[in-house]
């Protein structure tokens, strides 16, 4: 079977807008988090965000403006930056051989909160004409769609956080199938009271006021996660057809995906790592890799201590003693739930393509854990493979493996 | 070698009735369940005509924490999926969790907890900045959805890829569809795959007024529903949902299961032209018919039925009719076409499921699914739409599509299990 390419790629976070400024900023380990000034978080029991700030005015056709979500206007931006990226934007592919699958989260809940908003406080009648599909999962993915003239075999698949890796996955199924190219990831960024509550109400998040002192992962005084706005939209196309096309170049292969699901928890019977153990394996059977092919593991880094010690269980029993770097890039831009997974294996090939793996902030990883966690700066390592990890609430893992191009 | 996938077990909560039977018996006499809304006082707005499912949760065994925490289409994919599993025959110790996986579709998740939720914490609208404390727990199960696809795994013991497909109202074909691949390339044996959506909710009500989708026709709630009828005005809202067992072929044949009916092919396509609007010319919804027609290896002519999106807009069944007449050609005026949404409402992403379940009990039964409601025609919707009355015939290949906001088209082709193998 031919290898899936990708051929482009679009980043906005909230430590830099463009693949450009992201991957300088993550290498100075520069962090996007900070206190939310979307809306007064001052009532809320977390009050840090990685928002991404933008005036979309100047960068989207007007009539999109009163129909999108800002999330939607991030990943418009992304995939106009990835069909950029990849040189498809010039109609030389027919427009029925170019697919959009993207993973959602909570749609544009922000938008969906001002109509629910105008619809209990003043009336029916004030609803929105474009409330119909601005807040629903399947928005970024149409519009994507409508704005490229994108007429390929398309979808939309939610599954937290572990969702954007799947969607990846979909692209790929779909480009081995024989489509000729595939726009794919996430976006996610709706910060918004309502929603915030949303996120709150499972006690994940961390209360710190400090950016310094909130998200760290791996550490012995780990509480919670600070969620994140922005993603990546790649592009997936055949290794020979990109050639044949005439693609400038190829940033690196996706070679293997597996997704798992973990049993009802069970304060009896904690998470082990069993099931995201064997999203890995079954990964790297996937792609036809073993464990000491594996250079670099950008790991999902729940940020609270049950979770953590479930992924570094699965990660150790994975690789061993061998003392593989762990990357947490997320610890600069927060959880960006279904954006998180793409914006990861962007994270990655950008790593093998510079020999530079991204350094973790805020966290001093704590010993028991067992992981070669990058910190501080970052590490020069001529990595070929990486594995990404992902995973989402409620027992969704998934884990892929990229590779370096040619 | 090819891996061929089957439906061998089916689970329906309707509008009509909850179960297989009062679904195909409804379907088949050409009743229709849409009424005036009974779940709130929807006298506000422009529509207030819905198809609402009679559900009692109690009745049906769910456990009284799980109603009260879990959405209401949550409720409906537990219950189908049981359902589904009981007539599917497999006992639970024949299912290999690893190589079992869940596919639910939803094209607006848990809107209607989300509402009833920040209808509490909002003070009814009166705060923007919501009242933290008055929020529920499992707050974040409403806000993303993936929580549906969860609750059925766990319920079903399944371990392998497990996700919520949400592509607007064609989530429950391409639920389905993203289901049968990943038992052809190998990934699972058995998938638990289907569509739920419980939206009759203020919000809902509101966002389809405002573009005026569905039906004013609220003096006459049970024929209000009128696809392809020179006088519809637009859709009736619904809930449902449908959840199936498939399984590879060799799986079900290994254990003597009864098969419903085969997955032949499946296909989607964007139209790139409008969230809401569709191109009278039906081109993408024609070539993902082509795609699923050549992917099951028949011919055009081979249709013996076709499951309509049939909504009931103006735009969509002229849409559709275009689009039939593109795939099928000549064929296309002789083949039986039929839309159950005339009986069941539009219940937006999990129809597809819904439809799917209709077209493979069409097959079981030999009969074809009236359209309802339809007593004077449009011109421009000139094919056999099977007006009223239900149809006896065989059935060997069955075409059933969908269509949805974000310019969505899919199509899928059932077929007779014999029949599948290239």
């Amino acid at each position: 079977m031919s290898a899936v390419a990708v051929t482009g790629m679009g980043v906005v976070a909230p430590n830099g807008l463009g693949t450009e400024a992201y991957w300088k900023a993550t290498l100075a380990a520069v962090s996007g988090i900070g206190r939310i000034t979307r809306f007064d978080p001052e009532r809320y029991p977390a009050t840090l965000a990685g928002e991404v700030d933008l005036d979309p005015t100047d960068r989207l056709p007007g009539r999109l403006i009163p129909q999108t979500d800002h999330s939607t206007r991030l990943s418009l931006l992304a995939a106009e930056e990835a069909i950029r990226d990849a040189g498809i934007d010039a109609g030389e592919l027919p427009d029925d051989q170019v697919g959009v699958v993207t993973a959602s989260s909570a749609g544009g809940f922000e938008f969906g909160h001002r109509e629910l908003d105008k619809l209990w406080r003043k009336g029916p009648e004030y609803v929105s004409a474009y409330q119909s599909f601005a807040w629903f999962y399947a928005v970024n993915t149409g519009q994507i769609s409508i704005r490229h003239g994108l007429r390929g075999p398309s979808g939309v698949l939610v599954a937290d956080q572990a969702g954007g890796l799947d969607a990846i996955a979909q692209a790929r199924r779909l480009v081995r199938r024989g489509v000729s190219a595939v726009l794919t990831g996430a976006v996610d960024g709706s910060l918004c009271p309502w929603g915030w509550i949303a996120q709150s109400s499972g006690g994940r998040l961390s209360g710190a006021a400090d950016p310094a002192l909130a998200y760290r992962p791996f550490d012995a005084e780990a509480d919670g996660y600070v969620p994140g706005e922005g993603g990546a939209i790649l592009v997936l196309e055949e290794a020979d057809g990109a050639r044949a096309r005439g693609a400038e170049r190829v940033r690196g292969y996706v070679l293997g995906h597996a997704a798992t699901f973990d049993r009802r928890p069970d304060s009896a019977a904690p998470d082990t790592g069993r099931g995201l153990r064997r999203a890995v394996e079954l990964a790297l059977d996937d792609s036809g890799l073993r464990p000491d092919d594996i250079d670099v593991v950008f790991a999902d880094a729940a940020g609270t201590p049950a979770l953590d010690r479930a992924e570094a269980a699965a990660l150790t029993a994975v690789f061993g003693d061998r003392p593989v770097p762990v990357s947490v890039p997320k610890t600069m831009t927060g959880r960006m739930c279904a954006g998180a997974g793409p914006l990861d294996v962007v994270t990655a090939l950008l790593a093998i393509e510079s020999g530079q793996i991204p350094p973790a902030v805020h966290t001093s990883p704590a010993a028991h854990y067992g992981l070669n966690l990058v910190v501080g700066r970052p590490l020069t390592l001529a990595a070929r493979t990486a594995l990404i990890v992902a995973r989402g609430f409620h027992g969704f893992n998934s884990a892929m493996v990229v590779g370096a191009a040619d | 070698m090819h891996r061929d996938v089957v439906i061998s077990g089916i689970g329906v909560v309707s509008p009509g009735g909850i179960g297989v039977k009062p679904f195909w018996d409804l379907l088949v006499s050409g009743r229709t369940a849409t009424r005036t809304i009974t779940r709130f006082d929807a006298s506000p707005f422009r529509s207030t005509v819905a198809a609402e499912c009679d559900f009692d949760a109690a009745a049906e065994g769910l456990d009284p924490e799980d109603v009260s925490r879990l959405d209401r289409a949550t409720q409906f994919a537990l219950v189908a999926a049981r359902q589904a599993l009981k007539d599917s025959g497999l006992a639970p110790e024949e299912l290999d969790p690893c190589r079992t996986g869940v596919t639910i579709g939803s094209a607006v998740g848990c809107t209607t907890s989300l509402e009833r939720e920040y209808v509490a914490v909002s003070h009814a609208g009166r705060d923007w900045l919501v009242d933290p404390d008055r929020a529920v727990p499992h707050l974040y199960d409403y806000y993303v959805p993936s929580s549906m696809a969860a609750e059925v795994a766990w319920a079903s013991g399944a371990e392998g890829p497990v996700q919520v497909v949400s592509t607007g109202c064609t989530s429950g074909l391409d639920s389905v569809g993203h289901a049968v691949r990943l038992i052809e390339e190998g990934v699972s044996d058995v998938m638990i795959a289907g569509a739920t959506d419980a939206p009759i909710s203020p919000i809902t009500l509101a966002c389809f007024d405002a573009i005026r989708a569905t039906t004013p026709r609220n003096d006459e709630p049970t024929t209000a529903s009128r696809p392809f009828d020179r006088t519809r005005n637009g859709f009736v809202l619904g809930e449902g949902c449908a959840v199936f067992v498939l399984e590879e072929r060799e799986h079900a044949r290994a254990r003597d299961a009864h098969v419903y009916a085969a997955v032949g092919g499946f296909a989607s396509r964007c139209n790139a032209y409008h969230m809401t609007g569709l191109r009278p010319d039906g081109k993408e919804m024609a070539a993902a018919i082509a795609a699923a027609l050549d992917e099951a290896g028949v011919a055009p002519d081979a249709v013996d039925y076709v499951n309509a999106h049939g909504s009931g807009t103006k735009q969509n069944d002229r849409h559709e009719t275009a689009a039939f007449k593109r795939a099928l050609g000549d064929h296309a005026r002789r083949t039986p076409v039929s839309s159950i949404k005339s009986m069941i409402g539009h219940s937006l992403g999990a129809i597809g499921s819904l439809e799917i379940a209709a077209c493979a009990l069409a097959m079981e039964n030999g009969a074809i699914p009236p359209t309802a409601n339809l007593h004077d025609p449009d011109p421009e919707c000139d094919l056999d739409y099977v007006p009223l009355v239900a149809r006896e015939a065989a059935l060997d290949t069955v075409l059933t599509v969908g269509s949805g906001f974000g310019g969505f088209q899919s199509a899928m082709v059932l077929t007779r299990p014999g029949r599948v193998g290239r």
